[in-house]
């Protein structure tokens, strides 16, 4: 065991996959020889050499296009977007032909690929730096995306993502990269591909609240701070959002009898809408009353100084879970 | 004609004033009138002023990231004065010395590099687009604008467009260029070869040998030029927007310079330049011939200078005192009301239940 950072996860996650398997590489705008402005791949090119990781030009459509032709002929790559911001120029390559190489070519070929993004807001930074655009991903059939919350599936999930025989969107919750530190085994460990993790349980549940990324952290402060006041509440981080871990979802509501979805992505038509369609769908006779999604709003991304107004913090999470709480059939 | 005559296949590069501020060139010397001379000198300064305040106030946690002009400001204001006032600029993301000359108040930029999008509304006469972050996609823009120049305006209004030597490996960089050429449209690009995408340098961004060359392949003329020499980004620009006003399209031209802060405050350049290398550069300062120039022409001298130091000084802080006190706060209909010219039926209920859960929890 080490104790080690989100960040420092994936790093010794990649040294750990590199070492182990040589058609690994790792590829990016700044990735290689300063280690990516994150510094996630620090160190790699000085122990694996300038042809397994490399800077790139500026291009995300080169970059994720150069990663499915190595993919389909025998490499893994694992391509990095700087930020979350700068995926759309790379998003034609990646829905139209990552995503869809397998089907088109009946299974002769294949993108066995990752791509890294660093994801989400909450870090005063830059216009385009601060998205939350996971529904882009989980919308395109073909891909899988996965979206960690601690060092622990950081670390697994990103295993799991390089060993997959089909193409990965691996989300960093870049806000929490550095926030705290966890026991990380040092050997190879796989977090499974689609499964859900239970984060937190409160006895005798009467709430599921379902989160992901840095989200699920604020999700338990607000949960644990409410429980003088009745709220027992488990809360569940997807860890992969395609494909949804439903039937630990479905198990926790159909026991609490209410949902709540915190997301900082755009209200609308998103991850948090999905599980709750699929829960009406599936639990609708559980319900104790209709579930309620904690979200951004239907707008851009405010810069830094508006942000607040945006993103749901443990305060608005509160604020949502007492209404819904309070409601009586 | 200078355009034509300094062949970027043959890396060939057009300087006026080399770095002592002697003219190298005398018959392409261009005439700038004496008040257009001390616009440009006056605004070199702002920005640099300005430039070095912020990375101060950053420092002091009083500003958030921002990225630093220093070391280009030639390339910028160079061609700004060789355009007019409603010529449209679509910018990347270091301009501001370009956005100060061509009437971007600084309590804009300030504000915008503060994290309030109040920054990128200009006033009605400026034709400036807002601060462009994703690489390359300010070309297309560039092509547009031209485009309806073209139809609207006999082509009397040009447009020019920036990108970094990083940004031209980017598809929309060719995209953009070659609708302007294939359009025939008014537009200039400009690419501000400062050597260092973040931490890769020029040499890993293309095999090529200049970048002023990427002209070739759309046809249009292009043309390196001494980024660091104003007089030189002068002259070929005026030319560039004749050769656009009179119908006969786009010109690439790549100013050679030299980014000599951080890429944004969040990067550290020590990690992949060496200090010499900089050192080098910091002895080609755009500033420093421009200056001896101004002094060889009598319209500067030590007392000049250090009123005119003084003065920006003041105003560079008075500007950003304004913005530390206006900046921070960012109405709720700031964030809902600009999304559409009506807010849909769904987002005024959205705005609403906001409105109601800060009325309810304000205090708590």
């Amino acid at each position: 065991m080490a104790e080690m950072t989100l960040l420092q996860a994936i790093n010794t996650g990649l040294f750990e996959q590199m070492r182990k398997d040589k058609t690994v590489v790792v590829f990016g705008e700044d990735a290689g020889f300063e280690g990516g402005v994150f510094r996630v791949t620090k160190g790699l090119q000085e122990e694996f050499g300038e042809l397994r990781c490399f800077d790139t030009p500026i291009s995300e459509a080169g970059i994720v296009g150069s990663a499915i032709g190595m993919a389909i002929n025998g490499l893994k790559p694992v391509a990095e977007m700087q930020f979350d911001g700068f995926m759309f120029n790379g998003y034609n390559q990646l829905t139209v032909h990552a995503a869809r190489m397998r089907n088109r070519s009946r299974s002769r070929f294949t993108v066995p690929m990752v791509l890294r993004v660093p994801m989400g807001g909450g870090i005063r930074a830059l216009e385009h730096h601060s998205e939350a655009i996971e529904a882009l991903f989980t919308h395109i059939p073909g891909l899988k995306v996965v979206y960690p919350s601690t060092p622990y599936d950081a670390k697994g999930l990103l295993a799991s993502a390089i060993q997959d025989p089909d193409p990965v969107i691996y989300l960093e919750p870049k806000k929490i990269y550095r926030a705290f530190k966890q026991d990380v085994p040092e050997n190879e460990y796989l977090v499974p591909i689609g499964k859900a993790k239970v984060f937190y349980a409160a006895k005798d549940a009467n709430l599921t609240v379902v989160s992901w990324g840095a989200m699920v952290h604020d999700a338990v402060k607000a949960v644990r701070a409410l429980e003088a006041e009745g709220v027992r509440a488990e809360v569940i981080d997807l860890r992969t959002l395609s494909p949804i871990d439903y039937p630990t979802v479905y198990e926790s509501v159909r026991r609490t009898g209410r949902l709540v979805v915190v997301s900082e992505a755009v209200k609308s038509f998103g991850v948090a809408s999905e599980v709750i369609t699929r829960v009406t769908e599936n639990c609708f006779l559980n319900l104790e009353a209709p579930p309620v999604r904690v979200t951004g709003w239907d707008i851009t991304v405010p810069l830094a100084r508006g942000e607040y107004h945006h993103m749901p913090d443990v305060k608005r999470i509160s604020y949502d879970i007492k209404n819904l709480m309070a409601f009586k059939l | 004609m200078i355009i034509g005559k300094f062949d970027p296949l043959k890396q060939q590069r057009f300087t006026v004033l080399d770095e002592t501020g002697k003219i190298v060139n005398p018959s392409y010397e261009p005439k700038i009138d004496e008040a257009t001379l001390l616009k440009m000198y006056r605004t070199m300064k702002l920005a640099r002023i300005a430039d070095i305040r912020a990375l101060q106030y950053q420092r002091q946690g009083r500003m958030l990231t921002f990225a630093p002009v220093q070391g280009q400001e030639a390339a910028q204001i160079g061609t700004m004065a060789a355009l007019h006032k409603d010529d449209w600029i679509s910018p990347a993301f270091r301009e501001h010395a370009a956005l100060l000359y061509h009437n971007v108040p600084l309590e804009n930029i300030y504000l915008y590099w503060f994290g309030n999008e109040r920054g990128s509304r200009v006033p009605d006469d400026v034709n400036v687009l807002p601060v462009n972050i994703p690489i390359g996609s300010q070309y297309g823009h560039a092509a547009g604008l031209a485009y309806a120049s073209k139809l609207l305006k006999n082509n009397q209004q040009v447009c020019v467009t920036y990108i970094g030597d990083g940004g031209t490996s980017h598809g929309e960089f060719y995209e953009g260029l070659n609708f302007g050429a294939t359009f025939n449209v008014p537009m200039i690009g400009i690419i501000q070869n400062n050597q260092w995408a973040i931490s890769t340098p020029r040499r890993k961004a293309t095999k090529a040998d200049t970048l002023a060359q990427k002209a070739v392949a759309v046809g249009v003329p292009g043309i390196q030029v001494d980024g660091n020499d104003v007089l030189a980004m002068y002259a070929v620009v005026k030319e560039a927007a004749e050769r656009a006003r009179k119908g006969e399209g786009p010109t690439l031209i790549e100013a050679f310079t030299y980014r000599l802060g951080p890429h944004t405050t969040s990067d550290d350049p020590t990690i992949y330049r060496k200090n010499e290398e900089v050192e080098e550069w910091k002895k080609r300062d755009p500033l420093i011939r421009f200056k001896a120039y101004m002094i060889a022409k009598g319209l500067l001298d030590d007392k000049k200078e250090a009123a005119l130091d003084e003065e920006l000084e003041a105003h560079v802080k008075s500007v950003f005192e304004k913005v530390e006190k206006e900046g921070p706060a960012v109405s709720v209909d700031e964030v809902f009301d600009h999304t559409f010219a009506t807010l849909t039926d769904d987002l005024k209920a959205q705005k609403a239940q906001y409105i109601q859960y800060v009325k309810e929890t304000e205090g708590k």
